[in-house]
């Protein structure tokens, strides 16, 4: 073997199986050289950023950054993520400021008239409708039958003006109808969903529905209560509007019979409505992005009015 | 002179010196954490989880919730944009273990409640495709028909007070609570009466929309309705937390 020769390279003398060794070359030099340059580094890393703990502190670093916070202060801090996440914040804001600033200056009228602040609207409340709303509202605002109401058509629980959606928004909603199984007959029930199948022009037993007109206007069932003499709901309680087509608890189209329409209606007055429950937005989001979104659902989806 | 040789040719020196080498690491980062004083941060409004909620927590943990989903907002921009002001050191001081992670196949959770109603909690969980179509989230339908099991509930408790969260097991720890956290507050990490104000906020919170019993449901929901709530970042300049690091 290699082993007697001059000049061989040293081995470490550990010898295996006879003849298997192992050979002691010194690292090779680039890797050194690398080792200690990211020994430099790290100690030239100490004085600029945030490192060494000391009592009960640390040390800071000498590298500075400036920001501007909400309430437009300029200040300074030692480097940090949180620090850095401002200053990012702030030049992001510095690109978008311009339209919230006129977003938030105009009333809805000029906004509505005024194409470049709608592009931005549609481009930024894509991305908050998506991360906020979609999850019940679903993506294109198409909402749910018997869960989320639909934002793209022009009926709405509490009112299609800028003003009402914007409350929407702000204070979330909860609409309630109590349960009616306790206080009036199957007959009288019967009777009722006749009555409201009939307004929206679906198949319905005349006589049935006549009576329920009747009972939906009386003090006993006091139905016209809440959803108006007119059945056309109350924006101010967020009553359905019982005289068009468009169903969100009673998923009326859904259904071919006329005998399990009127079963759907039913089952509706029977055991009331409690679960349409809006968040509330006014604390998680700011002012401005409920602005925005508010301009989003009534123009961008369409459904205002 | 020491020899290299020693360490690669004796095993158990071998092991004690490897450990020691990469404890250096763990002592270094962690231990001075604990000194530091501005480490957590100096807020109100967190406290520890109630008796329904820290179950919830439980089963958080035991359906493996945490293998999909962060509860950890880090302050970088599109984060804060989308889910919200970063977590801050403070609000899972009294997680044990703490639920961070560091998988997100689903959306960080840190900030989520509040944010979808109780019935959406529930249909979601039950069938996560019926809310959000494009959802991979498997369906847990299960947590709606088991009853909570609650016979454990002070132990788990007391483990919680024996690793430092302050449930109150005597009346001078729930005085200390009472100046800590409020009245209200106190009367709920009172580990005696654990079992009443389970029931209680069950009954009051109606979390899987059936009060006639209290589920597994009750109590997830419950727990996830409270994530990232307790502290209120209006009172708080946005660079407040600036100072801290
Ligand atoms: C947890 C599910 C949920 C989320 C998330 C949600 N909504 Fe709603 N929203 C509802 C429900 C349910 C209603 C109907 C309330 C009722 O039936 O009383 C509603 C009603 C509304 C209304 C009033 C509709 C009408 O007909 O008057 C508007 C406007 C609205 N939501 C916009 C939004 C926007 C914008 C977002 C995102 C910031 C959002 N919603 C997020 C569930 C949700
Ligand atoms: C206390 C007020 C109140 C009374 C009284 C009331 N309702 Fe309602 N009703 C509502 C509200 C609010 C809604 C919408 C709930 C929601 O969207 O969350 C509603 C929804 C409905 C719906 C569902 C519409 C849809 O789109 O699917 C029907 C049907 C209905 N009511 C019929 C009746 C009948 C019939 C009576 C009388 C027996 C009645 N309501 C009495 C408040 C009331
Ligand atoms: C296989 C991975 C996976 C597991 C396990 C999982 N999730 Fe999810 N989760 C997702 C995905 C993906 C989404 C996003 C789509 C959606 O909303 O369904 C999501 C969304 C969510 C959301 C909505 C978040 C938001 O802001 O919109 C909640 C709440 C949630 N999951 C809770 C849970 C809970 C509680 C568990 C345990 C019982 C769990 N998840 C287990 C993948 C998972």
């Amino acid at each position: 073997m290699s082993q007697n020769k001059p000049n061989a390279v040293q081995t470490t003398g550990h010898v295996w199986d006879e003849d298997l060794q192992e050979y002691n070359n010194p690292l090779p030099n680039w890797w050194t050289i690398a080792f200690y340059i990211t020994i430099v580094f790290s100690i030239i890393y100490w004085f600029i950023y945030p490192a060494w703990p000391v009592g009960h502190g640390f040390t800071t670093g000498f590298d500075k950054i400036t920001y501007v916070n909400d309430q437009g202060e300029t200040k300074t801090s030692h480097w940090n993520t949180r620090a850095l996440l401002m200053k990012e914040m702030n030049e992001h804001a510095e690109q978008q400021k311009p339209y919230y600033d006129k977003l938030m200056a105009e009333p809805y009228d000029k906004i509505a008239k005024d194409q470049d602040l709608l592009n931005f609207v549609a481009s930024a409340g894509k991305t908050l409708f998506g991360d906020n709303c979609a999850a019940c509202h679903q993506s294109g605002g198409g909402g749910k039958v018997g869960f989320f109401p639909n934002l793209t058509d022009d009926d709405w629980l509490y009112g299609g003006s800028y003003d009402k959606i914007q409350e929407s928004i702000t204070n979330g909603r909860h609409g309630y109808m109590p349960p009616f199984a306790q206080v009036l007959n199957d007959e009288q029930i019967t009777n009722l969903a006749n009555y409201v199948l009939s307004l929206s022009g679906e198949p319905s037993n005349a006589a049935k529905a006549a009576k329920g007109n009747e009972l939906f206007h009386s003090q006993a069932a006091a139905c016209f209560y809440c959803h108006g003499a007119d059945a056309k709901g109350r924006h101010v309680i967020g009553s359905a509007n019982l005289t068009d087509k468009i169903w969100l608890w009673a998923n009326v189209p859904a259904v071919e019979s006329a005998q399990g329409k009127v079963e759907a209606v039913k089952k509706v007055i029977e055991s009331g409505l409690n679960k349409g429950v809006m968040p509330t937005w006014g604390g998680r989001l700011k002012p401005e992005q409920i602005k925005l979104l508010t301009v989003y659902v009534h123009d961008t989806l369409g459904g205002g009015k | 002179m020491f020899k290299h040789e020693w360490l690669e040719t004796n095993v158990g020196l071998l092991l004690v010196f490897t450990m020691l080498a990469i404890s250096v690491g763990g002592l270094v980062e962690i231990a001075p954490l604990f000194f530091i004083n501005n480490t957590v941060e100096k807020v109100e409004g967190v406290r520890p989880y109630t008796p329904l909620e820290s179950r919830g927590r439980d089963i958080y943990i035991r359906e493996g919730c945490y293998l999909c989903h962060s509860q950890m907002i880090r302050p970088f921009r599109d984060e804060q944009l989308r889910y919200g002001h970063y977590s801050l050191a403070a609000e899972s001081k009294y997680d044990h273990p703490f639920q961070w992670g560091s998988k997100r196949t689903g959306p960080d959770l840190a900030r989520v409640g509040k944010k979808y109603s109780n019935e959406w909690q529930v249909a979601h969980l039950m069938d996560p495709k019926s809310m959000v179509p494009e959802s991979v989230m498997p369906r847990f339908p299960w947590l709606l028909t088991t009853p909570l099991d609650t016979a454990d509930l002070k132990d788990r408790l007391m483990a919680q007070r024996a690793v430092g969260v302050p449930y109150s097991a005597n009346q001078a720890e729930y005085e200390r609570n009472v100046k800590e956290f409020g009245a209200e507050n106190a009367e709920m990490l009172k580990i005696d009466d654990a079992q009443k104000n389970l029931l209680k906020q069950a009954q009051d919170g109606n979390f899987d929309g059936d009060r006639t019993n209290v589920t597994e449901m009750d109590a997830l929901v419950a727990y996830l309705q409270v994530l990232g709530t307790m502290v209120d970042f209006s009172k708080y300049d946005d660079d407040n937390f600036v100072q801290y690091r």
